[in-house]
């Protein structure tokens, strides 16, 4: 080849890498601005009120979710709740995605009509993500502490609940503390649900055994050294848990949300006898907050969504799903609470520990520091 | 690929090298457009992006702060535990499957075991990720039937010694699964490339099996050999799926530090580091691509 034929080799190259740039960008959508006003609600009575926007949101007919995992929280029930109440077709993208991975598909979708209408995301991430939420306020927004909002409306915490160890009681004895994981008996057993440098869950689960093991909010190394000790003692186990993993036994201890745990229970009840339990004096807490898409290409069904989600009915779903919902005191108030899904809560007692940002930047930190070295 | 070594054509009529009849260049370059537009979009504008971001902040400003984080803590430690993986699963890789190629290259040319294995080494070269994840797990995971079959029946408990499948040696047990069966494909056409009467002019010439390895087979099938071993080194370097179905802690190896960086919820803002990360893994597959061409030009000198 002589170097004029190279030459227009890479020419050409270059020129069709400029065409597929160019047609690259996915053809933006114009039903969200058809629906301006929709989008740009930020509430319902901006619509002309709650019916107005059940009406417009039967009429986009869809709604993107993504990442909610049918046993996460009960969310398997609840789009099937809102599919039948307002007969909106919901399509549920990649159930398993972290929170990030919701951001990272909203700006890679923008436009096209498969991108998310609406976000559950971890704090951390709705924090560093406002650019892409549109503000909008549900009509129980009052209900909802004022700790667990934010003051423009652009996001809000919707359910929760505290880091638990989940056991199976038929084959490990029951934990009372955080520091009981490090006995023989729990050899090879105990599993966090993720890599704390980039699960939410996990990143909590060692700021519990933080708590139970003389630190704090402010003082998360003892976390991790409490997590070097499990695995020098053999009994830490680098197995990513799943529903799966707990039914075969291969994760017989998990440290995972009380509400996840919680699902195994009733999931395995008959097969296996798994129990929760929030450690006393460790107890950290944390909510998943929603938040609607600016670029949502179904602007009315997302904000329809984030009202079923916060609606009593909506709230009770979670809490049948073992979550604690945000409006959980308005619905004891009301009387309206699911009485019997309530008395199924894992107990727990004592002062939670909820990180404030500060805190939760701090610990990241050192996390990305030392968790590596500390598991490797 | 590692060409085979051949022996100069013995006869028959030599067509001119690389002339077509009356080839139309428009019609060249109709076959070669799509191909090139292929490796454009493909590779070519992924690593312009990679390289692009690489150099930014979250911001999208000129910063070299990614890539000097590449050289400290846990990311140089990272790269380090690759190579090392990568390495030592390619000359493990290598010896076995040598002297798999070597068994087969010696049997009967149309024999049943040759055909079983060289189609077996095409089906399990290709069978990584997550497939060949759940094949060990379901083998020898912790409820592996290979495990509980040693337990119930020997007493043998595979993780006395901890969860070594999740971690490195776990990962290096199912590399080599794979390196095997690509060292067969690529070694053997070198190997079938020896030809029995150089063996039969050592031998009638008084030499010993050792002078024939020593003076006429090693150095012929050095640079093959050698050039595999580049090859299963790069194949183990960047292989991603099969390790972020194992290994779900601690991130050892590059490409799941890789995956932190691009959908971690935790520590955010660093896809950009991802980038780095990504241009630090050419930067290591160039390098051996390099001593690869390298190793052909020297290779070329014997045929």
């Amino acid at each position: 080849m002589t170097h004029t034929r190279v030459l227009r080799a890479v020419g050409v190259g270059a020129i069709a890498l400029a065409l597929v740039a160019a047609c690259g960008a996915p053809p933006a959508k114009e039903g969200a601005a058809d629906n301006s006003s929709a989008a740009t609600a930020k509430s319902a009575a901006d619509l002309g009120g709650f019916d107005a926007l059940v009406e417009a949101a039967k009429k986009e007919g869809r709604l993107n979710v993504i990442a909610l995992p049918p046993d996460w929280a009960n969310y398997g029930e609840i789009i099937e709740a809102f599919e039948a109440e307002y007969g909106i077709e919901v399509d549920s993208a990649q159930p398993d995605a972290s929170s990030q991975e919701e951001i990272n598909a909203a700006n890679q979708l923008k436009g096209g009509d498969r991108a998310p209408d609406v976000f559950d995301l971890g704090l951390n991430v709705a924090v560093a993500s406002k650019d892409l939420f549109a503000p909008y306020r549900v009509r129980s927004w009052d209900d909802i502490p004022a700790e667990l909002k934010d003051p423009d409306g652009l996001y809000c915490g919707d359910y929760g609940g505290f880091m638990s160890i989940g056991y199976d009681a038929g084959k490990v004895p029951a934990p009372t503390s955080v520091k009981d994981l490090l006995k023989p008996e729990y050899q090879g057993k105990v599993a966090l649900n993720g890599d704390p440098t980039q699960a939410g869950a996990a990143f909590s689960g060692v700021v519990m055994a933080a708590l139970g093991n003389g630190g704090s909010a402010d003082d998360v190394k003892p976390g991790v050294e409490f997590f070097k000790q499990l695995k020098a003692a053999g009994n830490f186990l680098p197995v990513d848990p799943s529903p799966a993993t707990i039914e075969s036994g291969q994760t017989p201890v998990v440290v995972d949300w009380d509400y996840t745990n919680a699902a195994q229970t009733a999931k395995l009840a008959g097969k296996a006898d798994w129990k929760v339990v929030v450690p006393p004096g460790a107890q950290v807490g944390a909510y998943y907050n929603q938040a609607v898409n600016k670029d949502a290409p179904h602007p009315a069904a997302a904000r329809l969504w984030q009202e079923f989600l916060f609606s009593d009915k909506g709230q009770n779903l979670y809490l049948k799903g073992l979550s604690r919902p945000v409006r959980l005191e308005a619905l004891t108030k009301s009387g309206e609470v699911d009485a019997e899904a309530n008395a199924k809560l894992p107990e727990t007692g004592g002062d939670a520990v909820f990180l404030t940002q500060d805190q939760a930047d701090a610990a990241k930190k050192v996390l990305s520091e030392t968790w590596a070295q500390a598991v490797g | 690929m590692v060409a085979p070594v051949t022996s100069p054509a013995g006869g028959g009529p030599t067509a001119a090298p690389g002339r077509g009849p009356a080839a139309k260049p428009w019609l060249a370059w109709l076959v070669v457009v799509p191909f090139l537009v292929y490796v454009g979009v493909f590779l070519v504008y992924p690593t312009v992006l990679v390289l692009a971001g690489a150099f930014q902040d979250a911001n999208g400003a000129f910063t070299a702060a990614n890539l000097v984080a590449l050289g400290e803590g846990v990311y140089l430690q990272a790269f380090l535990r690759s190579v090392e993986l990568s390495a030592l699963t390619a000359l493990l890789g290598a010896v076995l499957g040598a002297l798999l190629s070597w068994a087969v290259a010696v049997g009967e040319p149309t024999g049943l075991l040759r055909r079983v294995v060289v189609a077996g080494s095409g089906v399990l070269a290709q069978f990584g990720g997550v497939p060949l994840a759940f094949a060990f797990l379901a083998t020898v995971g912790f409820q592996g039937f290979v495990t509980r079959f040693l337990d119930d029946r020997f007493g043998v408990d595979l993780f006395a010694g901890g969860a070594w499948l999740f971690e490195l040696p776990g990962l290096t047990l199912v590399y080599t699964f794979f390196q095997i069966p690509l060292m067969l494909i690529v070694f053997l056409p070198a190997l079938d490339g020896l030809r029995p009467q150089w063996r039969e002019a050592v031998d009638s010439l008084g030499g010993t099996a050792w002078t024939y390895w020593r003076h006429v087979g090693g150095p012929i099938l050095l640079p093959a050999f050698l050039g595999a071993l580049l090859l299963l080194f790069a194949n183990a370097f960047s292989a991603y799926a099969t390790a972020a179905a194992l290994v779900s802690q601690g991130s050892p190896i590059v490409p799941l530090h890789i995956r932190g960086a691009l959908t971690g919820e935790v520590l955010l803002g660093r896809e950009n580091l991802g980038k780095a990360l990504g241009l630090g893994m050419v930067v290591v597959v160039a390098v051996a691509m390099g001593l690869y061409a390298l190793l052909q030009r020297r290779f070329a000198r014997w045929r």
